[in-house]
């Protein structure tokens, strides 16, 4: 027949005449091939039931860490406020007459509150009991009061009611995370601050109302102002860094690496090379930031501009393996094709090859950004890990990212905090999968339809 | 088959002398049967000049002292060949005699596999192509090549045969364009097949159907000279017919290298035959000549069926 492959000729042949002499008929191999079937059928289904097993065992395990943050971090999407009727009077402002924005900014709003809560309780009395009093209002109520008074200075002199965020215990305990079974003596809201709450919502004076402020603030030292804004833009212009300087350069490196240029010593070292820096640990990446983009090229600290930087020094090895990967599993037929057209080599990558890997390119960076986002090391080095209230605007302001605001929240005390931290996880999480399916689509939009 | 048998298994011990030999395993058959005929070997490493008139008068490309290198390996060793204007040449041989290397040689695609290096002189209108001024991007718009397995990009029909003619400006608006992909087509044999779904991927067509396409492809650039590396070997004998047709038509205005593992089809198409055999081209001539009246002993032995 075909003579091309004497090899395998040869093969087929010693193994029909090693047949013959062991007398074998063709019953005998039927039975034979029967009976390894069997064995092989069983072997395929313990195969299913180990795959099986190892997705269920992987899907539980990510279940159970949904449900618990999600069943920490709810609490903190909703937030509770307690309603107090204040009277902006000058004096317990003290404010003159005619007070310009300076002095409305400087003023005395906490007095009002304070005052307005001896007002609903006028038998407080003793020092201690007020000042356990004045706990219920959370401090950031003030800068609620003070908003509303700069945006209409007329205020002042008359009597408002205002709803001003619960403080930490006593919202603590209005969503029912305070257990009082427990002594008073071990617990940090104390009985008279329940009474006075339980008064409060008897008048219905308490309201619980989804947590804008978690979405619209900076980080804050109370937990109930406290908001995810801040690290979100901090992540979100990090990461635009990131991609911005290192999916082109990434990209750029592979096609080069890959498809001009030429094979040999240098090439194999930089290949070498970018395998390596793609298992350096990525605090390293941060100390290099420190040295070089701060102490040498003096750039701010703490800027979402210098953490991008650091960031694509750790996300170009990821991209560019993944490219060239992508790029070298394009046909080469299809390169000799437009070759043997008469398209040059720029022509041939980017009318043909290009487009066939971009989906493999796109998975890689979507790899490379997923590991940017959740990473806190090296952000740690450059001082991104400072506490920032202000929420950044641009790549140059202070800023802190996401997990390491979760890293910051998941360190602090106050009760209030857990929920934060575990709501700040969902946020991150929720940026993840809006970052993927984005991968997603993208992907299937340059996939080839055929 | 079964005849064979017994020879292949006596003949083991030579079959593995060298990695030459054992690349022609069906030739230890011919010394298994103890002729007394000199050895196919001994025919080979005696191999001297090709047998019969390589150069033609009008010559569009031709080769001279032609070696082919991959890497410490010979593929082609000193092949002088002629392709005159408006002929067809085939090349025919046992599978591995280097056939696709040379036809590649032509148009500098071998360029694109790092360990291969070419020597001897190779000219198109009497230009080196292998020159320091000569541009293979150019040389491959003028030298166009049809592949040995059809190679569609994925993209739709249309776009697949309007690459080319894009690519080099040749039409000058849409409906020229438009003009070029149908004649193409039409000359390919396939319009009639697709003309309802130029907007399909051409990689959804048959093997065959795409192998018309990539020839559709090639001829819509209008190249000078067209390599075709085994075209047929997926069609059916109503589509090879057809491009049959074409390349006889192609040959008025076209120099045309064939490489074919069918004489009948070499007979059927080209003017000229080149017989090759292990990288040496063993004999050229009118292929009436080479069919009816071999010089060369392999020659004959090929085409009567001995060997390949
Ligand atoms: N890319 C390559 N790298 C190394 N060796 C190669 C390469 N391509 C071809 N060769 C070698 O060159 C020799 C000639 O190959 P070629 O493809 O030209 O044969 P051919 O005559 O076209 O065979 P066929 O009729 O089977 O297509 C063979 O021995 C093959 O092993
Ligand atoms: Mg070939």
């Amino acid at each position: 027949m075909n003579h091309t492959d004497p090899t395998d000729s040869e093969t087929s042949d010693a193994d029909r005449s090693s047949t013959d002499t062991l007398g074998m008929t063709r019953s005998d191999t039927t039975a034979k091939v029967k009976a390894s079937i069997k064995k092989r059928y069983a072997r395929e289904r313990r195969f299913r039931l180990y795959g099986l097993i190892a997705i269920l065992s992987s899907l539980s395990f990510l279940a159970i860490l949904v449900f618990t943050i999600t069943k920490n971090g709810l609490p903190a999407f909703k937030q509770t406020f307690i309603q107090l009727d204040v009277t902006l009077d000058a004096k317990t402002l003290g404010l003159g007459d005619e007070p310009d924005q300076a002095q409305l900014l400087k003023a005395n709003y906490n007095g009002t509150i304070k005052k307005a809560l001896l007002a609903q309780f006028p038998d407080v009395k003793k020092r201690k009991d007020k000042k356990a009093l004045y706990k219920l209002i959370s401090k950031g109520g003030q800068y609620d009061l003070q908003r509303q008074v700069m945006e209409s200075p007329d205020l002042i002199g008359q009597s408002k009611t205002v709803w001003l965020p619960a403080g930490d215990d006593a919202s603590g305990y209005l969503k029912g995370m305070v257990d009082v079974t427990i002594p008073e003596k071990k617990r940090r809201f104390k009985d008279n601050q329940i009474e006075w709450i339980e008064s409060l919502k008897q008048d219905n004076r308490v309201a619980e109302r989804f947590n804008w402020t978690f979405f619209e603030r900076g980080d804050s030292r109370e937990p109930e102002m406290a908001g995810i804004k801040g690290a979100l833009f901090g992540s979100i212009l990090t990461l635009m860094v990131t991609l911005i300087l290192s999916f082109p350069i990434a990209v750029a490196s592979a096609i080069y690496l890959e498809e001009f240029a030429p094979r040999n010593k240098w090439t194999d070292i930089i290949e070498v090379n970018i395998n390596n820096l793609a298992a350096v640990p990525s605090i390293v990446f941060g100390l290099l930031g420190l040295a070089v983009f701060i102490n040498f090229f003096q750039l701010p600290r703490s800027a979402p501009v210098v953490g991008g930087l650091v960031l694509s020094l750790m996300t170009l090895p990821t991209i560019i393996i993944s490219s060239r990967a992508a790029l070298k599993s394009v046909p080469p037929s299809i390169r000799d094709a437009a070759l043997g057209l008469g398209a040059s080599n720029l022509q041939v990558v980017f009318h043909h090859v290009l487009p066939l890997a971009l989906p493999g390119i796109l998975t890689g960076t979507i790899i490379g950004m997923a590991q940017a986002l959740g990473e806190t090391a090296p952000l740690l080095m450059i001082g991104m890990v400072a506490f920032i209230v202000d929420v950044p605007a641009t790549i140059t302001d202070p800023a802190t990212v996401l997990p390491v605001q979760i890293f910051q929240w998941a360190d602090l005390p106050e009760k209030g905090f857990v929920e934060k931290t575990s709501a700040a996880i969902m946020v991150l999480l929720a940026f993840l999968v809006a970052m993927n399916t984005f991968a997603v689509i993208l992907r299937r939009k340059f996939e080839r339809k055929w | 088959m079964t005849s064979n048998n017994s020879d292949a298994s006596t003949n083991t011990d030579t079959s593995s002398a060298s990695s030459v030999t054992s690349s022609l395993g069906p030739l230890d058959l011919e010394k298994g049967q103890g002729t007394k005929e000199q050895s196919i070997e001994e025919i080979v490493a005696s191999l001297g000049d090709t047998v019969g008139k390589t150069r033609v008068d009008n010559p569009k490309m031709s080769a001279t002292g032609v070696d082919v290198f991959y890497a410490d390996k010979q593929a082609i060793f000193g092949v002088d060949l002629d392709i005159a204007n408006n002929e067809v040449i085939s090349m025919i041989g046992p599978s591995g005699c280097g056939k696709s290397t040379l036809l590649r040689c032509l148009n500098r695609m071998n360029d694109t596999i790092p360990i291969c290096k070419v020597t001897g002189e190779l000219t198109l209108d009497g230009e080196d192509i292998y020159g320091r001024d000569t541009d293979p991007v150019l040389l491959r718009a003028r030298v166009g090549m049809v592949f040995q397995k059809p190679n569609p990009f994925p993209k739709s029909i249309y776009e697949n045969v309007a690459y080319g003619p894009r690519l080099h400006g040749l039409s000058r608006n849409k409906s020229e364009l438009d003009d070029i992909v149908i004649t193409s087509l039409r000359k390919a044999g396939i319009f009639e097949e697709v003309k309802d779904r130029l907007d399909a991927p051409g990689t959804g067509l048959s093997g065959g159907q795409q192998q018309r396409l990539c020839i559709a492809r090639t001829i819509a650039c209008s190249p000078e000279v067209i390599l075709m590396d085994e075209p047929c070997s997926a069609l059916d004998p109503i589509a090879t017919a057809k491009i049959e047709e074409l390349i006889n038509e192609l040959s008025e205005n076209y120099a045309i290298a064939i490489v074919t593992h069918s004489m009948q089809q070499a007979a059927r198409v080209s003017q000229r035959t080149a017989y090759f055999h292990l990288g040496k081209l063993v004999e050229v001539g009118h292929t009436a000549d080479i069919f009816t009246n071999p010089r060369h002993e392999l020659t004959e032995k090929y085409i009567t069926g001995r060997f390949g």
